[in-house]
C-alpha cells in the first residue's frame, strides 16, 4: 500500500551524474525525511530524461512540473516551498533561450514538444534498475505474446510489416536480415547486440540502455526465437560503465523471472544474453571486427560475403543488430508492424533517436517520428544556435557521414533523402555548426579520428586515410598548392572503392561533402591563405583592425597569457611575443575585429 | 525464484502498475491540499497524512494529491479542494482528520458533496 503522493524523477543518466544528481538524490532523501516528508514524497532515479544541457533535472510527478538546473544548496526551498507548500519554485523552472520565456510543465517544453517517445517510451517514468517497473509498462508482454502466440516466420512477417529498418547507420531492413538467418540451418546460432556506439558525438545507444535496458534483452529473446538461436552476446565498450551496470542487474533480474534461461514462460524455448566488453575501437563496431573481437582475435574486419547471416560467431549463424534496433521489437509484437510503420516516411518507418550537440542551445538525445524535417529537429527541439551567431553546417552520421548547408535544411529525416543530399542518416549523431567552424579544418578532424581508428588490414584505408590527413594539414597550414584538392577528389574516390569494410568506404564522406557545399572554403585557404572562419591560426594575423574595434576590453579581459594591452577608450593591441595562438580573443570579440 | 508464467506476469503488472501511478497522470479525482504556513499552523500536515491513510487504505490509484500555498482565507484553515473530472471544485474549509474522513468517504469515493463543510463552490 503506497501512500506516496509525490515522485521526484530525478534523471541518473550519464550527463546527469556528471553535473551532479547523485549528489542530488542523496540531498532530496535527507532533506525529505528531515521536513518529515518521508513516505509522501519520494525520490525515483531514472535513466537518461534526455535534456543533458540543463542538467541536473528532475519532473515532479504527478504534477508534470520539470525543474533544470539543480543544486543541492537548492533542495531545503524546493522541499519546503514545493513539496510541503506547494509553491513551485519559479527560479529553477525552464527558460527558452531565445524568447526568454519560462515554462514550469515539461510537456509544455518544445525540447520535449515535438517528440514521439517509442524507443524513449519509459525514459523518466521507470527506474531502469526495477523490473516491476518496467512490467508495469508492458514490459516483457512482447516476448510473451511471441513465444507463445507467435511462430517464428510470424514474428518475422510483423518484423517486415512493420518497415524498421538498422538503427546502426546502414539502415538495412530488420525482418529480411532475420529471416536470412532464419533459413540457414545449425544447430547452434547467435544475436548480437551492437552497443560499441564510436562515432565521436554520439550517445544515443548509451542513454538506451541506462534508461531502459530490459527493452534491449527483449529485442535479443525476440530474435533469439525468429532464428531460433540460443545465446546472445552485447557487445558493449568498457567506457559505458553505468549502462553495462544497468545491462547486468536486467540479465539478473531477467533470468531471476525466467525471462532468460531455459523454457522461458513454459514456451519450451531457451535463450541466454552476456555482456562482452570492448576495449572502445571504432573498427570493432563494424559487424565482423565485432566477431572477431568477441572471439577473443583481434578486431578486424574481413570480407563478406560470407554473410554473418551464414557464418558470424565462430563461423555459425549470426544476427546482429544495433540497440536501437532491439528496442523497437517488443512494442511492434505487442502493436504489430502496421502500427510501427503508421508513421514516418515512404522507406523510413517508425521514429529515430538523435543526440544533438555542438553548437545547438539544447544539447541532448530526442526521439522524432521519421520526416521530421532537419530544420525542426535543429531549431525547435534543438532550440536553435547559441550567442546570436549564424547556423552553418550540421554533420549527420559523424566521421563516416556528411554534412548538410542551409539551404537543405528542410531535408526530411529519411534514409533516402539524407543520402540524397551528401550525407547519411547514420547511428543519429547530429552536430551543429555555427559560422565559427572552419569546414577544412572540420574535415581534418574527423579524417584525424579515422586514420587513427583504421584497423591497418587493408592499404587503401590505412595509407589513404593517413594521406588525406596530410594534405588537410598541410591546407589548414596555409601550404596549400592549386593540385591539392584534384588530388583530395581522387584519392577519395579511391579509398571509397577499394577499401575492405565500411569504415574505409566511408571515411572519405567528411571531405567530399564539404567539397560538395564548402569548396570556396578550401580554395580561400589554398589561394588566399585565409581562413574565412577564423580557425586556421597558421593563416591570422593576430591583428586587432582598428576601424572594427568598438574598444570593449573583452578580448583583454579574456586573454590567459596577458598577451593583450588594452585601456579603456583605446584600441586593443597584441603582443606576439606573448600569444599562444589560442584564439580566445577571436571567440570573445563579438565585431570580428581581429584578423 | 520460480519460473514465471504468463498469469503472474499479468499479476506483477497489476501491482506494479500502482506503483507507477502517479508517473503515468491517470489521476481523475485532484485533492489540494492548502499547505501555507498559515494552513500547516492550522493543522494541514495532519489533514494530509489522515487523506494518504485513506487513500492507501481504499487502495485508489486515481486519486491524485497535491499541495499549494495559501488560498488567502486564513481564517477558514485548512482547507481542502476536491476536484472530480467534469464538475465544479469544492472547497471545504476548518478540515480536520475527522472532517477528512467523512470528506474521503463520503465525498471522494461516493461522490455526496460534504456541504456542512464546504466553504463555497468556485
Ligand atoms: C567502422 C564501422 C563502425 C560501426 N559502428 C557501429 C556501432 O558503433 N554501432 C552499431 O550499431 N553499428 C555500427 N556499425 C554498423 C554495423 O556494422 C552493423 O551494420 C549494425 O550493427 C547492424 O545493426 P542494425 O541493422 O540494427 O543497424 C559500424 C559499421 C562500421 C563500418
Amino acid at each position: 500500500m503506497s501512500k506516496v503522493r509525490t515522485e521526484l524523477m530525478v534523471c541518473g543518466g550519464t550527463g546527469c551524474h556528471a553535473t551532479g544528481s547523485i549528489a542530488l538524490i542523496r540531498a532530496l532523501e535527507e532533506e525529505i525525511a528531515r521536513q518529515g516528508l518521508a513516505g509522501e514524497v519520494k525520490v525515483v532515479e531514472t535513466g537518461c530524461n534526455g535534456f543533458c544541457a540543463v542538467g541536473p533535472v528532475m519532473l515532479v510527478q504527478p504534477e508534470g512540473i520539470f525543474y533544470q538546473k539543480i543544486k543541492v544548496e537548492d533542495v531545503p526551498e524546493l522541499v519546503e516551498e514545493h513539496f510541503l507548500k506547494g509553491r513551485p519554485v519559479k527560479r529553477l523552472f525552464f527558460k527558452e533561450s531565445i524568447s526568454k520565456e519560462i515554462i514550469p510543465n515539461m510537456d509544455e517544453i518544445p525540447f520535449f514538444a515535438h517528440q514521439e517517445l517509442r524507443v524513449m517510451r519509459n525514459k523518466g517514468i521507470i527506474d531502469p534498475e526495477i523490473i516491476d517497473d518496467y512490467i508495469a509498462r508492458d514490459g516483457y508482454f512482447g516476448t510473451a505474446k511471441a513465444l507463445t502466440e507467435m511462430t517464428p516466420q510470424q514474428i518475422i512477417e510483423e518484423m517486415k510489416k512493420s518497415g524498421l529498418r538498422g538503427r546502426g547507420g546502414a539502415g538495412f531492413p530488420t525482418g529480411m536480415k532475420w529471416d536470412f538467418a532464419s533459413k540457414s540451418r545449425s544447430d547452434v546460432k547467435y544475436v548480437l547486440c551492437n552497443a560499441d556506439e564510436g562515432d565521436p558525438g554520439a550517445f544515443m545507444d548509451r542513454s538506451i540502455l541506462e534508461a531502459d535496458p530490459h527493452a534491449v534483452l527483449e529485442g535479443m529473446i525476440i530474435a533469439a526465437r525468429a532464428i531460433n538461436a540460443t545465446k546472445g552476446y552485447i557487445y558493449a565498450r568498457t567506457e559505458y560503465p553505468l549502462a553495462i551496470h544497468r545491462l547486468e542487474k536486467a540479465i539478473e533480474q531477467a533470468k531471476d523471472y525466467g525471462f532468460l534461461g531455459e523454457d522461458i514462460l513454459g514456451s519450451g524455448f531457451s535463450f541466454d544474453i552476456e555482456i562482452y566488453q570492448g576495449a572502445g575501437a571504432f573498427v570493432c563496431g563494424e559487424e565482423t571486427a565485432l566477431m572477431r573481437s568477441i572471439e577473443g582475435k583481434r578486431g578486424m574486419p574481413r570480407p563478406r560475403p560470407p554473410f554473418p547471416a551464414h557464418k558470424g560467431l565462430w563461423e555459425k549463424p549470426t544476427i546482429l543488430n544495433n540497440v536501437e534496433t532491439f528496442a523497437n521489437v517488443a512494442q511492434i509484437m505487442l502493436k504489430g508492424g502496421d502500427w510501427y510503420a503508421s508513421i514516418g516516411t515512404e522507406t523510413s518507418k517508425g521514429t529515430k533517436v538523435f543526440a544533438i550537440s555542438g553548437d545547438v542551445n539544447n544539447i541532448g538525445l530526442v526521439e522524432v517520428p521519421m520526416g521530421t524535417p532537419l530544420r525542426t529537429l535543429i531549431y525547435d527541439v534543438g532550440g536553435g544556435i547559441p550567442d546570436k551567431k549564424k547556423f552553418k553546417a550540421v554533420q549527420l552520421g559523424g566521421p563516416s557521414g556528411g554534412c548538410i548547408p542551409e539551404e537543405y535544411l528542410d531535408t526530411k529525416v529519411d534514409y533516402e533523402e539524407i543520402a540524397k543530399v551528401g550525407a547519411i542518416m547514420g547511428s543519429g549523431g547530429v552536430i551543429v555548426m555555427d559560422e565559427s567552424t572552419c569546414m577544412v579544418d572540420m574535415a581534418r578532424f574527423f579524417m584525424d579520428f579515422i586514420q587513427d581508428e583504421s584497423c591497418g588490414k587493408c592499404t587503401p584505408c590505412r595509407e589513404g586515410t593517413k594521406r588525406i590527413l596530410e594534405l588537410l594539414e598541410k591546407i589548414c597550414d596555409g601550404r596549400g598548392e592549386a593540385e591539392d584538392i584534384d588530388i583530395l577528389e581522387e584519392l577519395s574516390a579511391t579509398i571509397k572503392e577499394a577499401s575492405l569494410c565500411g569504415l574505409g568506404q566511408t571515411a572519405p564522406n567528411p571531405v567530399l561533402s564539404t567539397l560538395r557545399y564548402f569548396r570556396h572554403e578550401y580554395e580561400a585557404h589554398i589561394y588566399d591563405k585565409k581562413c574565412p572562419a577564423k580557425r586556421c591560426a597558421a593563416l591570422l594575423k593576430f591583428e586587432v583592425n582598428p576601424d572594427k574595434c568598438k574598444k570593449c576590453g573583452l578580448c583583454f579581459k579574456a586573454c590567459p597569457t596577458d598577451a593583450i594591452t588594452w585601456k579603456k577608450k583605446e584600441v586593443a593591441v597584441i603582443d606576439k611575443e606573448k600569444c599562444v595562438q589560442c584564439l580566445t580573443c577571436f571567440s570573445k570579440c563579438k565585431f570580428d575585429a581581429i584578423d | 525464484m520460480a519460473k514465471l508464467t504468463i498469469q503472474d506476469l499479468k499479476k506483477i503488472k497489476e501491482n506494479a502498475s500502482k506503483d507507477i501511478s502517479l508517473r503515468q497522470n491517470k489521476g481523475k479525482i485532484k485533492v489540494t491540499v492548502h499547505m501555507g504556513t498559515c494552513g500547516i499552523a492550522a493543522g494541514a500536515r495532519e489533514v494530509m497524512s489522515t487523506l494518504m491513510d485513506e487513500i492507501a487504505e481504499a487502495d485508489r490509484q486515481d486519486i491524485r494529491v497535491v499541495t499549494s500555498g495559501c488560498m488567502g482565507m486564513c481564517s477558514s484553515e485548512p482547507n481542502v479542494t476536491v476536484e472530480t473530472e467534469g464538475t465544479e471544485p469544492i472547497v471545504y474549509q476548518k478540515v480536520n482528520a475527522n472532517v477528512m474522513r467523512q470528506v474521503f468517504r463520503r465525498h471522494i469515493l461516493l461522490g455526496e458533496v460534504q456541504s456542512d463543510f464546504a466553504l463555497a463552490k468556485m
